[in-house]
């Protein structure tokens, strides 16, 4: 439980706890503003939390698991004050001078600017049978449940950068890992897909679509469907890994901040202000096209540098004006 | 990270103090290496308060328990089962919010 009353009123409230939401609590708390992060119940920390090694981080060297970096960064950020809520924003009232976010819990938050770092959620395919097999072969975190497919056949489905690390590390449990790719070449890094295509464990079925997944308790395999020709044919594997790609977790702000037509915040770059004076944002929430932890960490310091500046803004034009005849010393030498 | 303040069950110990049990049991399937579990026990046990004696809630690291998991078809976790009379009534798998988590345990144990 957080100490926030009703009648508390925050200078930044950040919805939000990845690198984004961190960062930004990083640099909002050093600048004084008592950041509190809406950090998720169990989603806190983001999408590095279902990751395993984190090679490309800079000052990382050796690698760093995603988890630990994770912590180090909300680490940081309370060091220097900031106030992280394990519970989830449900709703916004970013309209006029003080906004509100209310969370799951039914706490309200009223506050001064808003830092927006929702994150994104895992594509899901939209296949009949998807979500009846979710938890039962169809899986979207290698990490979580490779575990269970020991010496059997996975199926990824995804040419990125997540596919070929979903894949590369499915390898450690699994017979064969079979890629599943829409085009006859990959959208993944150099050094990611390199390593894909060395490892023996993995096939690649290119210019594929999975058209059905097979199964009633539990996945039994699936239908892929040739992207050139139509044609069809079976595979049979027990798990099935999607990984292609991301979807904004913006739907709560729908008619308050102006959206893409992919759900995407819009920002006026190079600034991170969205279509609403103090509601700022960052992280994958805006970004469709990096989406590296690094770039989700840069946008968020610029957030909280944009909102930082906002502030003082108010902060002056709630001054009265001074002017000669007002100076204290005026007032003293009448 | 530790992991969940349940009392641990294990392949030896699952048939007595799971299926033997005379109310329900809900098994927390983890692991160390799952970070949703690790988020996803705190938020349980909070709940589970509110439950008393009318809910035993007990853990089962997969990684030790490889029986008891094949044998419930576990393939993904946190996976939340729920036990009464000795039979698998149902299965809540994946991380979700609290008020979502207490919403679908209200509707199990009333």
């Amino acid at each position: 439980m957080t100490e926030t009353t009703p009648t508390t009123l925050h200078e930044v409230v950040i919805v939000g706890s990845g690198p984004a939401g961190y960062t930004a609590a990083i640099y909002a708390a050093r600048a004084n503003l008592a950041p509190v992060v809406i950090a998720g119940a169990v989603t806190a920390g983001g999408a590095l939390m279902n990751t395993t090694e984190v090679e490309n981080f800079p000052g990382f060297p050796e690698g760093v698991m995603g988890p630990e970096l994770m912590e180090k960064m909300q680490e940081q950020a309370e060091k220097f004050g900031a106030t992280v809520v394990y519970d989830d924003a449900v709703s916004v009232d970013l309209t006029g001078d003080v906004k509100t976010v209310t969370t799951a819990e039914g706490d309200v938050y009223r506050t001064r600017s808003v830092i927006l770092a929702n994150g994104s959620a895992y594509k899901e395919l939209g296949l009949e049978g998807e979500k009846s097999l979710g938890g039962r072969g169809v899986s979207y975190c290698a990490t979580c449940d490779g575990f269970f497919f020991r010496e059997q056949h996975i199926i990824v489905v995804g040419g990125g950068d997540s596919a070929m690390e979903e894949a590369t590390f499915l390898t450690k449990f699994a017979s064969k890992v079979t890629v599943v790719h829409r085009r006859d070449e990959l959208r993944a890094s150099k050094i990611m897909a390199d390593r894909a295509m060395a490892n023996p464990k993995i096939e690649f079925a290119w210019n594929s679509e999975v058209a059905a997944i097979h199964g009633t308790d539990k996945v039994t395999g699936v239908t892929l469907r040739d992207t050139v020709t139509g044609e069809e044919r079976e595979l049979d594997a027990t798990g099935v890994f999607v990984a292609i790609g991301h979807v904004p977790r913006t739907d709560m702000l729908a008619g308050q901040v102006e959206l893409d037509e992919n759900g995407y915040i819009v920002v006026t770059s190079p600034s991170t202000a969205t279509s609403v004076p103090g509601v700022f944002a960052c992280g994958d929430a805006v970004d469709h096209t990096y989406r590296q932890a690094i770039t989700a960490a840069g946008t968020g310091c610029a957030a909280a540098l944009d909102a930082e500046r906002y502030l003082a803004a108010l902060g002056e034009a709630a001054e009265p004006a001074v002017d000669a005849s007002q100076t204290p010393q005026g007032a003293v030498a009448l | 990270m530790t992991g969940p303040a349940f009392p641990p069950v294990t392949d030896d110990t699952f048939a007595e103090e799971v299926l033997a049990a005379s109310g329900p049991v809900l098994v927390d399937f983890w692991a160390a290496w799952c970070q949703p579990c690790l988020k996803l026990s705190p938020v349980l046990a909070e709940l589970a308060t509110g439950y008393g004696d009318r809910l035993r809630v007990v853990a089962l690291d997969v990684d030790e328990n490889p029986d008891t998991t094949r044998a419930y078809g576990i393939v993904s976790i946190p996976t939340l089962a729920l036990f009464r009379d000795g039979g698998l009534v149902t299965t809540l798998v994946g991380a979700r919010p609290k008020p979502a988590l207490a919403k679908e345990l209200a509707a199990l144990v009333p």
